[in-house]
């Protein structure tokens, strides 16, 4: 299964944000978007989402055009967004919130799915009947991994999953990440301002500036690059 | 005593048709964060669906059943609001959402003037009396002065605890209710899992629309007749029930609407009947003043 995005423009009001951007990730495979603020990483993960509507360009989803559906198809058609900010249900439960994630799966795959997700994270198995809004961030950054996953989804896109998290916690998110790729078999994109932590759980990245990709390659020669510093620092 | 034991069984009984009316204005404003004006209107229409319904069942077909007879009408009436309602929000509501925060209020305006007066003209402005049911009454205490509960009271009392119940176990305990509590508090984020937003908002109108036909029948049945002037104030006193209860929290509708029924029934035992309804509305303003967030309405918890 592929989610390929051609030639995806995207504009706020009459500002073009997105130039025309392509990208492509299999199930089973992890890409990062990298960039720095206001690259469009956030904008390209929203018109996939259907939360902005694409200005041109196809988002592709084993071939079939989903650019612009209302953004409750796309968790449907299989794709499911962690956002930035975690936006948990703050007033229900860790076990609600799970459920609420499962809402377009039947009753029985909810039970089913709820069992993996408190193997995948235990503290959440412990804290099920706790009221969201008083996790801790790590706490709240799994709930929120952990509602996207119960719809048994094929991709899965992870808007700066570690920010505002301590150091300890993000490398117990990222180590769920790459459980996430390699026991489940889910495609991701994550969008990442860690480049460092992007690069060690990717096996290809596209580095975005100012709505274009700039550069893109596997992790190890892209690291290498004078360019990537580039993207970052805004040179160039 | 004997007198305040009776105001408190009589305002138990207005107070549950209160609260009854009162979830569907906190229900509305939790999701979409409107206060529906039209839903007193919708309330009145509930009161007439159930006395067309009443009269065909007992004076054209003869059903001699009164219990039979004013379950069917309950349920006619829920679902037929339930319709109104429904449809409502979609041509009124909908099409103004992202729109200007004051446009679905204007429209709402528009819609009760638009129920009350298409009532008007089609059904008359008179007072529409129904046949009198059930008039028996099981004195409970005696005293210079029986206290009594009448059947009528009896059965608002059950039929108003079962809806609670179950509308309760819908809230709280099913996919449905999840979906819906998941769209109040976030209604981006509910679609992104897979929610369908709008779908579940006209729920929300329907849900509200059916409780609001409950006590709509209740109405009918406790006081004998309905007016198409009648959506008016009991709308608004629910409405002060909400907001006294904490708009957006359904037990605060519900404790805010007996509340308001028992200071109504007890203002006109030992002050003023005249002045009930001023004393039902002084609530209101008390209430915005020094309790703005209500009874029961309470700032978020919430750990960044």
């Amino acid at each position: 299964m592929t989610l390929a995005i051609e030639g995806l423009c995207a504009a706020y009001g009459e500002i073009e944000v997105l130039h025309g951007i392509s990208l492509s990730v299999e199930k089973g495979q992890l890409i990062a978007l990298l960039g720095a603020n206001g690259a469009g990483k956030s904008t390209a993960i929203k018109a996939i989402m259907g939360l902005v509507k694409p200005t041109a360009g196809r988002v592709l989803l084993d071939g079939r055009d989903i650019a612009g559906e209302a953004a409750h198809l796309a968790a449907r058609a299989g794709i499911v967004l962690v956002p930035e900010g975690r936006r948990i249900f703050k007033k229900m439960t860790v076990e609600e919130n799970l459920q609420v994630g499962g809402v377009v799966r039947s009753a029985a795959e909810v039970r089913e799915r709820l069992a993996d997700i408190y193997a995948l994270f235990p503290t959440l198995g412990e804290r099920r009947r706790q009221i969201g809004g008083t996790l801790s961030g790590g706490e709240q950054q799994m709930l929120a991994i952990g509602r996207a996953l119960m719809s048994r989804p094929s991709f899965i896109l992870m808007d700066e999953p570690s920010l505002g998290l301590a150091p300890l916690v993000v490398e117990r998110v990222h180590q769920a990440i790459d459980r996430i790729r390699r026991e489940m078999g889910i495609g991701g994109i994550l969008v990442e301002q860690n480049v460092v932590i992007a690069l060690g759980v990717a096996s290809h990245a596209y580095v975005l500036m100012r709505g274009s990709v700039v550069l893109s390659g596997d992790p190890k020669t892209l690291a290498a690059s004078p360019q990537l510093k580039e993207a970052y620092l805004g040179m160039g | 005593m004997e007198v305040f034991v009776q105001q408190l069984i009589n305002g138990i009984t207005l107070g549950s048709i209160y609260g009854l009316i009162a979830i569907g204005y906190t229900m509305v404003f939790g999701i979409i964060g409107m206060v529906n004006f039209a839903h007193g209107d919708v309330f009145m229409v509930s009161a007439f669906v159930a006395l067309i319904a009443l009269l065909i069942l007992t004076t054209w077909l003869g059903m001699s059943s009164v219990a039979l007879a004013l379950l069917i009408v309950l349920v006619v009436a829920m679902v037929f609001t339930s319709l109104v309602n429904w449809v409502i929000e979609r041509i009124a509501y909908r099409p103004l959402r992202g729109s200007f925060r004051l446009a679905p209020l204007i429209s709402a305006i528009g819609m009760s003037i638009f129920l009350s007066n298409f009532v008007q003209v089609t059904q008359g402005p008179r007072n529409k009396p129904i046949p009198p049911l059930l008039r028996d009454v099981i004195v409970v205490m005696h005293g210079d002065y029986d206290v009594t509960v009448s059947y009528r009271q009896l059965i608002i009392w059950g039929v108003t605890a079962v809806l609670l119940a179950i509308f309760w176990y819908l809230v709280s305990k099913t996919a449905l209710g999840r979906a819906q509590r998941a769209c109040e508090q976030d209604q981006k984020m509910a679609a992104l899992v897979g929610i369908d937003v709008d779908r579940t908002i006209s729920i929300t109108f329907v849900i509200g629309a059916a409780l609001a036909a409950v006590a709509g029948t209740m109405y009918l049945m406790y006081y004998g007749v309905v007016s198409f002037s009648d959506g008016f104030v009991p709308g608004i006193k629910a409405f002060t029930a909400a907001v006294l209860g904490g708009i957006g929290s359904l037990p605060g509708a519900v404790i805010g609407g007996l509340l308001i029924g028992l200071i109504e029934t007890m203002w006109s035992a030992y002050f003023s009947i005249d002045y009930k309804d001023v004393a039902a509305f002084s609530i209101l303003a008390i209430t915005l003043i020094f309790l703005p967030q209500g009874l029961l309405g309470r700032p978020e918890v919430e750990k960044v």
